[in-house]
């Protein structure tokens, strides 16, 4: 119940800022740490609770983008509708990968999804409908209800996909499905004699996962009014949703969401004031250093102290 | 499409010599990843990185070759260190397996492709050399000698590396930590320490591979990722730890890569890699020559 009220609350507070009349870069720099924390949460689900690296996160955000795009193309979707179909578009290739690849051991099963997103990339480009190499230009609506600028209504609409994407992955963590995904992280042999149905729930987790990621790349084509192969599949997406679950702590739902509202937040930071090189560079040291040093992240430290201090 | 058959055996030619250079690429990730079991997504990174030296010693005068074989000591000594630092933060513990080892390597190959576009930038490098350029005729085919040379090269370094593991000691020592570390141990022999060894050589390798990739074609700090998908590709086909394998394999890849880059064009050809090692983890996931 506290969770309801709490998560009820954020959302009214991010509404209540997009009605304000506070400057609009808010809006632009408070869509990433929104969508950051959707593709945080979203790894999470298949990498935090069973332990399968997923290095294509660029093609399942692509997919999501690109769906987006052709319903923009085709029936000029609302928004909604796009994220919605990105959605079902992105479980759907999940399904499909998890199918080809989840009898595999861990690295292959990291590997292949480094393939999804060539070989996605490599259909897009191919493409001359989605843009092809060079990309799309969009023109996005300039009359938007209520909000009056399309910025603050898609930050808004992500704002509200964060509190799915979390409400999500903290139920999957609760329920029997949480339960088996742990079993199979640490030791799926164990996991698969004591009748845990693993292919299944790892099907589960693949498709779901999936799917999120897809809420996280829907809305960048009109985010941007412009979208493009390079950027889209860009690998930095998979390293920040690699590296902000380590942040925070794999094992918790709030642990991608602490390492969202701290990577995210940090990067707007360091893009603005120093560069976006350097940017890029912070969150693969933060990685590694968190990997090596704490690698149950700022959940497993905080425990850690309030241990020591009793 | 055209096709034509004179197009297919000029492709299959290029093939085979873009095949050579493949298995040099992955002949390290053969032995990091094939026999000690690391999952070193961080090697062709690595690879990348020797390009770039090979890049800046071209800056003195001095021949691609001569700078890979100059750098092979300094990365030997890199992998070890980073081998020793695996071991101790992850393998000693016991914490290698599932995310930590893997988001580790993923971490440093960012890392080092950022550290290449801060130093470098993004554009494209190339290396000077006599046989760079000119082509040799044969048959009415162009057949660029960097093409020929980097081939060369490559089959020699199989050849070294083929003997070094089967009939030397130290060689024959690593095949045996890869197979069964406890007897090894039972043997008196230190494995983490054997382990190293071979991380090193693995790692020196690179040093050579990836001056024989600057001279076949101009590097982008980017590049690792396309490389990712060949050296995973022709590890997972040759099967665990077969260096005569690898050579096989890697022609395999270089033929597909070509044939599909004449009939369908560039595009389609990074996808190659990728979708024959999806192809291969389906059907077939030990590999063609593995155990």
């Amino acid at each position: 119940m506290k969770y309801w009220i709490f998560s009820a609350l954020a959302f009214i507070a991010a509404f209540g800022l997009a009605l304000s009349g506070v400057n609009e870069y808010i809006f632009f720099a408070g869509f990433v740490v929104m969508q950051a924390i959707v593709l945080a949460t979203a790894w999470n689900i298949l990498g935090g609770y069973a332990g399968y690296v997923n290095f294509g996160v660029p093609g399942f955000v692509g997919v999501g983008a690109y769906t987006a795009l052709s319903m923009h193309l085709l029936f000029h979707a609302p928004i909604l509708v796009q994220i919605a179909a990105g959605a079902v578009m992105a479980g759907v290739l999940g399904l499909g990968v998890g199918m080809l690849t989840l009898r595999l051991r861990g690295i292959f099963f990291s590997i292949a999804t480094i393939a999804v997103v060539f070989i996605v990339e490599a259909v897009v480009i191919n493409s001359r409908f989605l843009g092809g190499a060079t990309g799309i230009q969009l023109t996005r609506p300039t009359e938007v209800w209520l909000f009056g600028s399309y910025t603050r209504m898609l930050f808004v609409v992500m704002a509200l996909m964060a509190v799915v994407a979390v409400s999500v992955a903290r139920y999957i963590q609760n329920s029997h499905i949480g339960q088996g995904l742990r079993a199979v992280r640490d030791s799926e042999e164990a996991a698969d004699c004591s009748g845990v149905p693993t292919l299944k729930l790892k099907l589960i987790a693949c498709a779901v996962s999936g799917a999120l990621i897809g809420v996280a790349g829907a809305p960048m084509p009109m985010y941007l009014s412009y979208v493009e192969p390079a950027s889209t599949f860009n690998l930095h997406y998979a390293v920040i949703a690699l590296a902000m679950p380590i942040i925070g702590g794999t094992a918790h739902w709030a642990g991608p969401l602490i390492g969202a509202l701290i990577l995210g937040t940090l990067q707007q930071i360091v893009t603005v004031t120093i560069s976006s090189e350097l940017n890029v560079l912070v969150v693969g040291l933060l990685l590694v250093i968190f990997v090596v040093a704490a690698p149950d992240g700022v959940i497993g430290l905080v425990k850690k102290w309030k241990a020591s201090s009793k | 499409m055209i096709f034509s058959f004179d197009l297919l055996f000029e492709a299959v030619m290029f093939g085979l010599l873009l095949g050579c250079f493949y298995a040099a690429v992955s002949l390290g990730l053969s032995v990091a990843f094939g026999l000690l079991d690391v999952p070193h997504v961080a090697h062709p990174a690595l690879l990348i990185v020797g390009s770039y030296g090979a890049y800046l010693l071209g800056g003195w005068g001095i021949d691609p070759l001569v700078s890979g074989f100059l750098l092979m000591p300094l990365f030997f000594l890199v992998g070890m260190l980073l081998y020793r630092f695996y071991y101790a933060t992850f393998e000693s513990r016991g914490t290698a397996a599932g995310v930590n080892g893997l988001a580790f390597f993923f971490g440093v190959a960012f890392i080092i492709e950022v550290l290449l576009i801060v130093a470098f930038g993004v554009d494209q490098r190339s290396a000077e050399a006599s046989y760079i350029g000119d082509s040799l005729e044969l048959f009415e085919i162009r057949i660029p000698y960097r093409l020929l040379v980097a081939a060369g090269v490559a089959l020699l370094l199989t050849l070294v590396l083929t003997l070094f593991f089967s009939r030397t000691f130290v060689g024959r020592a690593i095949k045996a930590v890869g197979q069964d570390e406890g007897a090894l141990q039972l043997m008196g022999a230190n494995p983490v320490s054997i382990k190293q060894l071979a991380f090193g050589i693995a790692t020196a390798v690179n040093a050579l591979a990836g001056a024989m990739l600057i001279i076949v074609s101009p590097v982008d700090p980017t590049m690792d990722r396309i490389y990712i998908g060949r050296a995973f590709c022709v590890v997972v086909l040759a099967g665990v730890g077969s260096m005569s394998g690898t050579l096989v394999a890697g022609l395999i890849l270089g033929v597909a890569e070509s044939i599909v880059l004449t009939m369908f064009g560039a595009s389609w050809a990074t996808a190659v890699a990728f979708g024959l090692l999806l192809l291969m983890l389906g059907i077939r996931p030990h590999g063609l020559f593995g155990r």
